[in-house]
């Protein structure tokens, strides 16, 4: 059995605890690194990052992308969207096609 | 291109040849197994933006709905009625084998722990935003759910995809290039010595018919 655990500043993720998530708070960018490398040793096959805290861990987050777990994905954090969610859509496309094919419909 | 660096002999050819055959249709099978990945690919990284999309507005939605919440009630008071979920949820991570790529499933299970709602707190210190705000954040759960799957599905097949076409192009612009190139020159090689070869023969058999020639012509000249 698997969990999912939610990271990222507390305003955002506050509520992801009613329905059962786990949730750990971040404030700074040494912080989130070290707690990022926790989670996966932990076992968390799931962990979704707020856009905000994962702008600033950007190399260890890509450190676990090719790996089969865990699955990192970005959320939009409560100060709105960085875009950057989107942005690794895209890349994974880039990289894939060898040049963004798909954006004229997004 | 550059050539092998092998000795041209008839061996080395036959293995060569071998190796062309083996060459041609590893890169036939990894075409196909390129182009069917890529088309996999495709259609997963469209769904993929479509629930992202979906997932970020709804996010927002639940942030602001958060916001109010906070707005209207303490920090202390929203902490207390958070600090206890009701819900559990747990996940089970199953693997797909798409094209040979290893790619996650997840199902979840939400394990609600007496009654019927999903709220862990009272009614009478909180305030109706954060209700809001609650059923707002687990309608969203099922599409999270989807994005994580397709998201890390669609990192693997990008690199999995990256490494096909590297292999496809080493074999269709280097290897068999190569192969051809040499076996090309092996048989040039071979074909030169045959030819090497006759015309030394015929030279040594005219050496020799006009060793006999003269020989005959002396004999004759002694018997007159």
């Amino acid at each position: 059995m698997h969990k999912i655990a939610v990271m990222g500043d507390r305003d955002s993720i506050l509520g992801f605890k009613a329905i059962g998530f786990d949730v750990y708070p971040t404030d700074s960018k040494e912080e989130s690194a070290n707690l990022l490398s926790q989670l996966v040793d932990e076992g968390y096959a799931l962990i979704y990052i707020t856009e905000q805290a994962a702008s600033e861990i950007n190399e260890e987050i890509s450190r676990y992308r090719s790996s089969y777990f865990p699955a990192i994905i970005l959320i939009p954090g409560s100060k709105g969207t960085l875009g950057i969610g989107m942005r690794a859509v895209k890349e994974s496309v880039e990289k894939a096609v060898g040049a963004d094919i798909l954006s004229h419909d997004g | 291109m550059a050539r092998l660096n092998v000795n041209p002999t008839r061996m080395v050819l036959t293995n060569l040849k071998k190796r062309l055959r083996t060459a041609r249709r590893g890169h036939k099978l990894l075409k196909d197994k390129r182009d069917e990945l890529m088309k996999k690919f495709l259609e997963m990284v469209r769904e993929n933006r479509k629930e992202r999309e979906i997932v970020e507005q709804k996010l927002m939605e639940v942030h602001s709905r958060f916001i109010l919440a906070r707005a209207l009630m303490s920090d202390t008071h929203l902490e207390e009625a958070l600090i206890f979920p009701k819900q559990k949820v747990s996940l089970k991570a199953s693997s797909r084998n798409i094209m040979s790529v290893e790619v996650p499933e997840f199902e979840f299970t939400t394990e609600n722990q007496g009654g019927s709602d999903i709220f862990p707190y009272g009614m009478a210190n909180t305030s109706g935003e954060l209700d809001g705000a609650i059923i707002a954040l687990s309608e969203v759960t099922p599409h999270l759910l989807r994005l994580a799957e397709l998201e890390k599905a669609c990192q693997l097949m990008a690199d999995e995809i990256e490494k096909t076409r590297r292999r496809v192009n080493a074999l269709e612009y280097v290897m068999i290039p190569n192969l051809e190139e040499t076996i090309k020159y092996i048989v040039m090689k071979l074909d030169e010595n045959e030819r090497g070869n006759l015309t030394r023969l015929m030279k040594v058999k005219d050496m020799m018919l006009e060793q006999a020639h003269q020989f005959e012509a002396r004999q004759k000249a002694k018997e007159v």
